[in-house]
């Protein structure tokens, strides 16, 4: 844990609180007075990985930045659920144009920001993978390679869960979708397709490129908090189970999204300037067959005749604890 | 109409859809009972003063630990600690050392001398007990506590029973027990010593006693016969212990012998090499996996130089010393029988530590009073068959250690107390128990535990130094830390951070959480996320 000294041992670092730490060491979530950007009321399932990553992620800008800043938001679930006509659960200034526009729009309101002068409002894009590794994908990279003054936030649920859970770009090998069905002799998403947007982005050579997930909430608002204290164009892709399009139990949307890190299928780190700056370590590795296991998108890996496929997801975890130094050295065997 | 193009309605907030009618279970907070707590023969609420101990609020840590049991620094040296055997933690790394923690606050109290809180108004009642041992002395605290009169009658020459005369001083210094005993007569319990009640009855009536609690122990070395000559030293481990107490320490000579495998056989053979004699053996019918003296004081008596030779058994001792020792072995129901196999082995003394007896020659002629096995028989309620007299402690079926012994007298306090007013003390029912399965480990980051400094071994076995030293404050503070906090909440904060409604409303430090029950979904995260197992999912009613 990078950003928090102290060592406690009753509550472990882990926890969202801990009632024995000085109040400016205690985690955005864990303050009575926090903004809860993202209200009760709106519709997303029961669970919502998403949700709870929108919160996370804009409380914690909310404060980085005193309050001063405004959302754009693509096209997605999370701009479907929060904002019905003529209600909203947002409680920032907010706004939500086109599906694959969220980059472009954010980047004018920070030049008209730029424009008036008023350096100290800041500008947030945030979109699901649809919206950002697809759709938008060409607004975002224009707005990388310009270094406009945006945090983008992309929140990760691997599919297009909003219409009925259709493969992305994001969507990982094997995944049972509505358009890659469990059928053939590779089931699923196929291997060797999608791309990976936070090494796309570091290869913009952006002030700032983070992976966090939900599983983790002091490792994000770390890394919201650094993305806000920087200017220029900054990106953080963060991971959010979908108990609806990955058939998971709803209780379990963050021990999934635990192991996927724990597994090394999900790596965590950071990277400034397209150079990576940190990792953050694997506390107890499992399998990732113990991620996959909780999810009926991956049943059909753990029928008869699937070893193969199984083998190949382990693979791919393996090779991102090689790739990116994800045991700490101690651990390392 | 003076709005926008397009726009037709006001702005709304997403609070007026009432998310909770999606709901299906419903998650609710609850206090489940921690398996340490479930274990203390005292009762104590270990996990409560914990959670103070662990903020450094120690006063207020020993105020919730003397609510059930007045004696923490005796505790804290003599206790067999049952809760460090159930503790949670051990599944994870080690158990808590809650025991070092419970010596620390009991010490703490006597350094600062913190008080206990005065006693509630007057009741008028008046409680005789009967022997100022672990048992008697816990039942008038408590009752004293209660707002009742309460008087002491000891018959030895100073209160503490076999916490005084049976435990030795390398295992519980007499200041700490002095302290002790002096902050429950602080309260205002009247204590009579040297005195031996004869007659219960006649007791009570001439001091017009509304109830009376009877704890006069277990003070009779049970013997063994054993054929032996004139000359031939044998003593029983309960008068040698008890002459350590007094101005002429016990004769036991060069060689020392010990018959039994109990703690008290432990504590006479580690007494006898304090008193400088050069070997001191314990004999023992049985094998060490079946001995009754707890693991870590045979390795501390192992330690200190004392032998001990397992499956044997004394035949007979010779005036000049010489004991007749019998092989024995274990049949198949692990029963000791003897192999006719002998040998001899050389001793000043043979102290016989066999267990104990009660006398109980001052419950003579009390109507509906039954003692089967050479105890007082007791109800549920720690009364005997005689109206408004109660027994506890030894002399009661028990494990007879110090712990059982304060348990019972505050049970005992709580039913007398009742029963002085007419009415019966109905214990609130258990909390379901914290099992392992129900906490989310994930959270508890790993630290071992911290163990005691010992003494060196060559001043333990020379001097009646304490063995067992304490932790200071640091070490204090991490141990207590390390609790687990098992189906209590300790306000970690995770329920309010990790629902993605914002359905958990936090009420402030000290006063937990709840639920909003008009937005919560029902998904279960803050059931599964929770640390300690402190919130349970129930089905709605539909």
């Amino acid at each position: 844990m990078i950003q928090q000294t102290i060592k406690f041992y009753q509550t472990g670092t882990f926890t969202v609180g801990n009632r024995l730490l000085d109040e400016s060491q205690r985690s955005v979530q864990a303050n009575m007075e926090r903004t809860n950007s993202l209200n009760s009321g709106h519709r997303a399932c029961q669970g919502c990985g998403e949700a709870l990553g929108a919160r996370y992620a804009i409380d914690a800008a909310m404060r980085a930045t005193g309050n001063r800043l405004i959302a754009v938001n693509a096209t997605g679930c999370l701009e479907v659920f929060s904002t019905p006509y003529p209600e909203s659960s947002w409680q920032i200034p907010w706004i939500h144009s086109l599906f694959g526009n969220a980059a472009a729009v954010a980047s004018g309101i920070a030049a008209a920001l730029r424009m008036r002068g008023q350096d100290d409002v800041r500008v947030i894009a945030q979109g699901g993978d649809g919206g950002t590794t697809d759709i938008g994908f060409g607004c975002l990279s224009g707005m990388f390679e310009r270094n406009d003054d945006v945090l983008y936030l992309c929140y990760d649920n691997e599919a297009y869960m909003n219409t009925g859970v259709q493969r992305s770009s994001a969507t990982p090998p094997t995944a049972r979708t509505a358009t890659t069905m469990a059928v053939g002799d590779e089931p699923g998403n196929p291997f060797g397709t999608g791309k990976n947007v936070p090494l796309i982005a570091m290869a913009h050579h952006i002030p700032y490129v983070a992976t966090a997930t939900v599983a983790n909430l002091r490792d994000l608002e770390a890394k919201v908090t650094k993305a806000m204290a920087l200017r220029g164009a900054r990106y953080i892709h963060i991971h959010v189970p979908c108990p609806l399009g990955w058939g998971s139990d709803p209780a379990l949307t963050i021990r999934i999204a635990r192991l996927a890190v724990e597994s090394g299928l999900f790596p965590l780190f950071e990277a400034a300037h397209g150079e990576l700056t940190s990792r953050t370590f694997i506390r107890r590795r499992v399998p990732a067959a113990e991620y996959l296991r909780l999810q009926k998108r991956f049943a059909h890996l753990f029928t008869a005749g699937a070893e193969a496929q199984l083998a190949r997801v382990q693979a791919i975890a393996d090779r991102n604890i090689e790739r990116f130094g994800l045991l700490a050295p101690e651990s390392a065997s | 109409m003076n709005k926008p193009f397009a726009i037709t309605l006001e702005v709304g907030s997403s609070l007026a859809n009432k998310t909770g009618s999606w709901r299906t279970m419903r998650p609710e907070y609850l206090d489940r009972l921690p398996p340490c707590n479930a274990a203390c023969p005292a009762g104590e609420n270990i996990q409560s003063w914990l959670y103070h101990a662990e903020g450094g609020d120690y006063e207020s840590a020993w105020r919730a630990l003397v609510a059930d049991n007045p004696l923490p620094a005796i505790m804290g040296r003599v206790c067999y600690h049952p809760c460090e055997t159930a503790c949670n933690r051990a599944l994870h790394d080690a158990a808590v050392g809650i025991n070092s923690v419970e010596r620390f606050l009991g010490d703490a109290a006597l350094k600062k001398g913190w008080a206990f809180a005065p006693p509630a108004a007057g009741t008028g009642k008046r409680v005789l007990v009967v022997g100022a041992g672990p048992s008697g002395l816990s039942a008038a605290y408590h009752l004293r506590r209660l707002g009742h009169a309460v008087k002491i009658v000891e018959a030895g020459p100073l209160a503490g029973g076999m916490m005084r005369f049976g435990i030795p001083k390398y295992r519980l210094p007499r200041e700490v027990l002095d302290g002790e005993v002096r902050r429950i007569l602080d309260l205002g319990v009247e204590l009579e010593l040297g005195r031996k009640v004869t007659d219960i009855r006649a007791e009570m009536a001439a001091g017009r006693f509304d109830a009376a609690f009877l704890a006069v122990g277990a003070h009779i070395g049970k013997r063994a016969y054993i054929p032996a000559g004139s000359a031939a030293r044998m003593l029983d481990a309960v008068s040698v212990l008890r002459g350590m107490e007094g101005e002429d320490k016990p004769m036991l000579g060069r060689r020392v012998v010990v018959y039994g495998g109990g703690n008290t056989a432990l504590d006479v053979a580690r007494t006898a090499r304090r008193l400088g004699a050069s070997e001191a053996i314990i004999v023992y019918r049985r094998t060490r996996e079946k001995m009754p003296a707890h693991d870590f004081e045979v390795e501390e008596a192992l330690q200190e130089g004392v032998m001990i030779k397992w499956l044997s058994t004394i035949r007979n001792m010779a005036d000049e010393g010489t004991l007749t020792v019998e092989k024995m072995t274990l049949d198949d129901k692990g029963f000791p029988q003897p192999t006719g196999e002998f040998e001899t082995l050389e001793a000043d003394s043979l102290v016989l530590a066999l267990g104990q007896d009660v006398d109980l020659s001052l419950l003579d002629g009390v109507p509906g009073l039954e003692i089967r096995d050479g105890v007082a028989v007791v109800g549920p309620d720690m009364m005997t068959g005689f109206p408004g007299l109660f027994a506890g402690g030894d002399m009661v079926p028990s494990e007879r250690t110090v712990t059982v012994a304060v348990g019972h007298g505050k049970k005992a306090a709580r039913h007398i107390d009742a029963w002085l007013r007419d009415t019966r003390h109905a214990p609130p029912p258990k909390h379901e128990l914290a099992a392992f399965d129900k906490l989310n480990t994930w959270y508890y980051s790993d630290a071992s535990k911290t163990v005691r400094p010992m003494l060196d071994v060559a001043r333990r076995s020379s001097t009646f130094d304490e063995v067992v030293q304490g932790l200071d404050e640091s070490n204090a503070l991490f141990e207590a830390r390390r609790c687990l906090s098992c189906g209590n909440c300790f306000e970690c904060d995770n329920c309010y951070g990790v629902c993605p409604d914002n359905a958990i409303i936090k009420l402030g430090p000290g006063q937990r959480y709840e639920i909003n029950y008009d937005y919560c979904k029902g998904c279960g995260i803050c059931v599964e996320e929770c640390p300690c197992g402190a919130i349970n999912m129930v089905p709605e009613k539909i």
